[in-house]
């Protein structure tokens, strides 16, 4: 990982893009604040990732494709997601193993970063607390975890902060039961995943539940919102931001 | 194999529906789970003990047809009777051609995945043959007349109570006790008779060793040794992969297969059969019969990735760890194998048309991955077989039923949303649009995907605002 | 049926392999030890499974052995006349202990005799420091139910004769040039788990397994 590159590109998932823009902006954020230069290429979009664990491989290459394209440059591809991330790091080269742009791809693939990796790694950021005191919990979402190994990032840059006691799930390792298309293929099986995780962050008495996906932070807020709790998922980045503002 | 089609979506709902199965799945998994964890707590030293397994069994795979070659001959050289069996139909008629010429009426059984593959009580029960299952989970559910519902724990879905229960219910003149050791005993006592009597002993394998011709058996209970020692005749019956290349290569799987599926550093028996009774010895059967099945598995041998599968050691530690089995247990699952390592065979043997469906019950979560013994791709071949559902360019080693679920809907849905994306200028309009609609959106009709999510989950809105909007606004570079 | 063989190996043999190198990564390495703490580790292991473990001079084994026998009430105890162990037993014998009664006959013969004996012991062809095993390599006297169909086994272990594992074990005595008719490795009595994972033991093997290991 390069330490401190002047420029880097910002690859803002779709999700976000399309229904919590504030958390790629809090993204945003705080890599500007230490200097370094975003560039959020308007002609990004998915990652692909919906079609591609759908049985739509053909469709998500050509998502993919587009994704090279808009991060041509050789600037490092910060992400705020595991699994998105995931996605480019280690599917794009499978991908496009015998396709023309398969060196490409594992060129591209070197230069993805998780958004607190990157942090923590390349910028060795450091956050002054500005916050009350309060209790969050941590929802490490199953590619953060397993595929990008990313976890102690977030949770370390999560400890830095005075005033916010981190409370662990009793069962942080198992999946919240979204999955992408799972969650409505499967809507019996990870309802009943989600149900579980809701009430395994219950009992940890936190105010929030925070995490580096959206993927994840979508279903278990929309589970906790569905049994009218008052407890709130967000992601890591926003957090992070109005603790520091 | 003729099952009848599995009706999954009924299957989960019922079994999610039963508190007391996930009462007690919940808590034997987390029990194997913390078992084995604390068996490799050292994560470097799995790591590279699963790396040599992983490699024995993929040297093993790659030489799959000299080694079965090499295992005949071993075996019949030591006096081991070796039969071949492309489907189950072929090797139950092995079976039933022993049982005969021997005129035999009770067979005793220790645990065997591959019998039940082939259904084999089933069909010697059909023809007056009576096969009993001597390994105490094997024996309970054969009581219930169920299947098992996990690999390596087949009454794992059972309390004692139940248990208790089904044992004064069928086992005559038995008392009612939850007394584990004493609900054991009663079932000492009952196959204690059955061993003496038994007249064929049928077994699995865990590996078979092409180069000494031996064949191992894993157990803890001593029953496996019972039914290899004790009747005139022991049939063994194995799945073509279960073979390996070397003696040498035993005791690295062996660890791993025990610390995996149970947390032991090693079972109270590991048998190793190599021959039949010889001259002057004074027990052990007088004849021993292998019987090599493939029941599809050349076929999944000969696709490179989908090969990985048939490294599988039967531990079953990825149905201990997935979130999905946890909730479900094997029965929901329809077939002899569930879980994760279910959920990628199965379909491969059985077609995806019937079993296809499995490959859909996974997050892709990776918590089967992460504790694998043998580091099989599991994601990566649910996912394959999830392309191969739709996709409709079969070639040579295309799963069965390739293609079935190819549909203009989904089709023309995903070519859409791939258009929209891989277009910037279209992206953008579509992100404003909904963007326009996004309030709006808890009140659309709760049908077909929605309604699915809002069961349990409110609706996100899309931002009136979206970030490439936001971004530009904010002035962020785009280059 | 008889095409089943070439259809299944044409099958395979029709199939692309894939190219890859010879290199295989290792197990990871067991330390090797010293005699005495072979014993204690193999000690410590079985008897965490339940079985019990004597150390014993070599001079006093039989001694030993007569002390765990007269603390039970035993109807017999099966032995293999043949054995050194059992030469050693016949011929210092004393009349208050259970009687000895050889394994002589096929199983066919005896099989009643087998199923309601108390006891049995076997030497051993050596045992496993890491896992905590013995390794029984049963023979025509000494044959393979009789650490099997007793309640109680008990068992003569060499302490020399204690490998760090198994693969050592396999390694040194050269296994693979010739395999007995059954090999064993049994790491204590017989057990079950398969009611609610609670761990019973003496299912359908012996209940109870002593191990002499004669040590000096």
């Amino acid at each position: 990982m390069p330490t401190r590159p002047e420029k880097v590109y910002f690859f803002g998932t779709c999700l976000i893009d399309l229904c919590y823009p504030q958390a790629g902006m809090a993204g945003i954020e705080l890599l500007q604040r230490q200097g370094i230069q975003v560039v959020y290429p308007q002609s990004q979009s998915c990652c692909g990732q919906p079609a591609y664990n759908s049985g739509f491989p053909d469709e998500a290459r050509k998502v993919a494709r587009q994704q090279l394209k808009a991060f041509a440059k050789d600037y490092p591809i910060i992400i705020p997601s595991g699994s998105c991330g995931g996605m480019l790091k280690h599917h794009y080269p499978k991908l496009f193993a015998d396709q023309p742009e398969a060196a490409e791809a594992r060129r591209f693939a070197d230069r993805v970063f998780e958004w607190s990796e990157f942090l923590v790694k390349a910028l060795d950021l450091k956050l002054e607390d500005r916050g009350p005191p309060t209790k969050v919990t941590w929802h490490s979402s199953c590619s953060a975890l397993r595929e990008m190994k990313v976890i102690e990032y977030a949770k370390s840059l999560l400890r830095q902060l005075q005033n916010v006691e981190l409370i662990e799930l009793q069962r942080e390792r198992e999946c919240c039961g979204f999955g992408g298309s799972f969650s409505v293929k499967q809507a019996d099986i990870s309802s009943a995943m989600v149900a579980d995780k809701v009430a395994d962050i219950e009992q940890t008495g936190a105010a929030a539940v925070l995490s580096g996906d959206y993927g994840c932070l979508m279903h278990i807020g929309g589970a906790l919102k569905h049994r009218n709790s008052p407890i709130p998922a967000k992601h890591v980045a926003e957090f992070l931001l109005e603790r520091t503002q | 194999m003729t099952e009848i089609a599995v009706d999954f979506p009924k299957n989960f709902k019922k079994a999610l529906g039963d508190g007391q199965l996930r009462r007690n799945l919940r808590a034997a998994m987390d029990t194997l789970g913390l078992r084995r964890r604390t068996l490799f707590s050292d994560p470097e030293l799995f790591e590279q003990l699963r790396a040599r397994g992983d490699a024995i069994r993929q040297r093993a795979l790659r030489q799959l047809p000299e080694l079965l070659e090499r295992l005949e001959q071993k075996c019949t050289e030591n006096g081991i009777q070796v039969h071949w069996a492309e489907t189950p139909a072929d090797a139950n008629a092995v079976f039933l051609e022993i049982i005969q010429r021997h005129h035999a009426t009770r067979v005793i059984k220790g645990k065997s995945m591959v019998s039940e593959e082939v259904h084999l009580n089933h069909f010697l029960h059909e023809r007056g043959i009576e096969a009993l299952e001597t390994d105490l989970g094997e024996y309970i559910i054969q009581l219930e007349h169920e299947t098992p519902s996990h690999i390596i724990v087949p009454a794992i879905h059972k309390n004692r109570d139940q248990i208790a229960k089904l044992f004064h219910e069928k086992i005559p003149n038995t008392p009612y006790t939850e007394v584990v050791e004493e609900l054991n005993a009663i079932a000492r006592q009952v196959l204690r008779e059955k061993f003496f009597a038994g007249e064929i002993g049928v077994s699995g394998v865990n590996f078979a060793v092409a180069e000494t011709g031996t064949l191992c058996l894993v157990e803890n209970e001593g029953n496996g040794r019972m039914c290899t020692t004790a009747p005139p005749v022991h049939i063994a019956i194995m799945g073509i992969e279960k073979v390996v290349e070397r003696l040498e290569d035993v005791p690295p799987l062996l660890r791993l297969l025990t610390g995996s599926a149970t947390g032991q550093l090693i079972t109270t028996y590991f048998n190793m059969i190599s021959s039949p009774r010889k001259p002057g010895e004074k027990d052990g059967p007088k004849e021993v019969h292998l019987i090599l099945l493939d029941n599809g598995r050349s076929k999944i041998w000969a696709d490179p990735e989908l090969r990985h599968t048939l490294k599988c050691i039967r531990c079953g530690t990825c149905l201990n760890h997935c979130p999905v089995y946890t909730r479900l247990g094997g029965h929901a699952y329809g077939y002899v194998y569930p879980g994760p390592i279910g959920s990628i065979l199965t379909p491969q043997i059985e077609g995806l048309k019937n079993a296809g469906a499995m490959a859909t019950a996974s997050t892709f979560c990776g918590a089967c991955e992460e504790v694998c013994p043998v580091k099989i791709p599991i994601t990566d071949i649910l996912r394959r077989l999830r392309t191969e559902s739709y996709d409709k360019d079969e070639t040579p080693n295309s799963v069965k039923e390739h293609g079935y679920k190819s549909n203009a809907t989904e089709n023309m849905t995903w070519k859409g949303w791939a258009f929209s994306n891989a277009t910037p200028w279209i992206n953008a309009v579509s992100a404003k649009l909904l963007g326009l609609v996004g309030p709006q959106l808890p009140k659309l009709p709760a049908v077909g995907i929605v309604k699915q999510w809002s069961q349990s989950r409110a609706l996100p809105s899309f931002a009136t605002k979206s970030l490439h909007v936001l971004a530009k606004e904010k002035g962020i570079a785009d280059e | 049926m008889s095409d089943a063989r070439a259809n299944i190996l044409a099958r395979l043999r029709a199939a692309a392999r894939p190219v890859v190198g010879d290199t295989e990564p290792d197990a990871p390495p067991v330390p090797e030890l010293s005699q005495a703490d072979k014993i204690a580790q193999l000690k410590q292991r079985m008897e965490t499974m339940h079985a019990e473990v004597i150390v014993t001079d070599r001079r006093q084994w039989l001694a030993t052995l007569k002390e765990v026998l007269r603390k039970r009430q035993l109807n017999g105890l099966l032995y293999g006349p043949q054995t050194a162990v059992g030469a050693a037993l016949a011929a210092d014998w004393d009349s208050d202990l259970p009687p000895l009664v050889g394994y002589e006959q096929s199983v066919e013969d005896c099989k009643e005799r087998l199923f309601s004996i108390d006891a049995g012991i076997t030497s051993t062809q050596g045992g496993l420091a890491d896992v905590g095993a013995l390794i029984l390599w049963p023979t025509a006297d000494e044959p393979r139910l009789m650490s099997l169909a007793p309640p109680l086994h008990i068992a003569v272990l060499e302490a020399d004769k204690i490998h760090e594992s198994l693969a050592s074990a396999m390694r040194r005595e050269r296994w693979a040039e010739g395999m007995p008719t059954n090999a064993l490795l049994i790491s204590g009595p017989s057990k079950t788990a398969d009611i609610e994972l609670v761990l019973t033991f003496g299912v359908h093997g012996p209940k109870e397994l002593v191990v002499l290991v004669l040590d000096g």
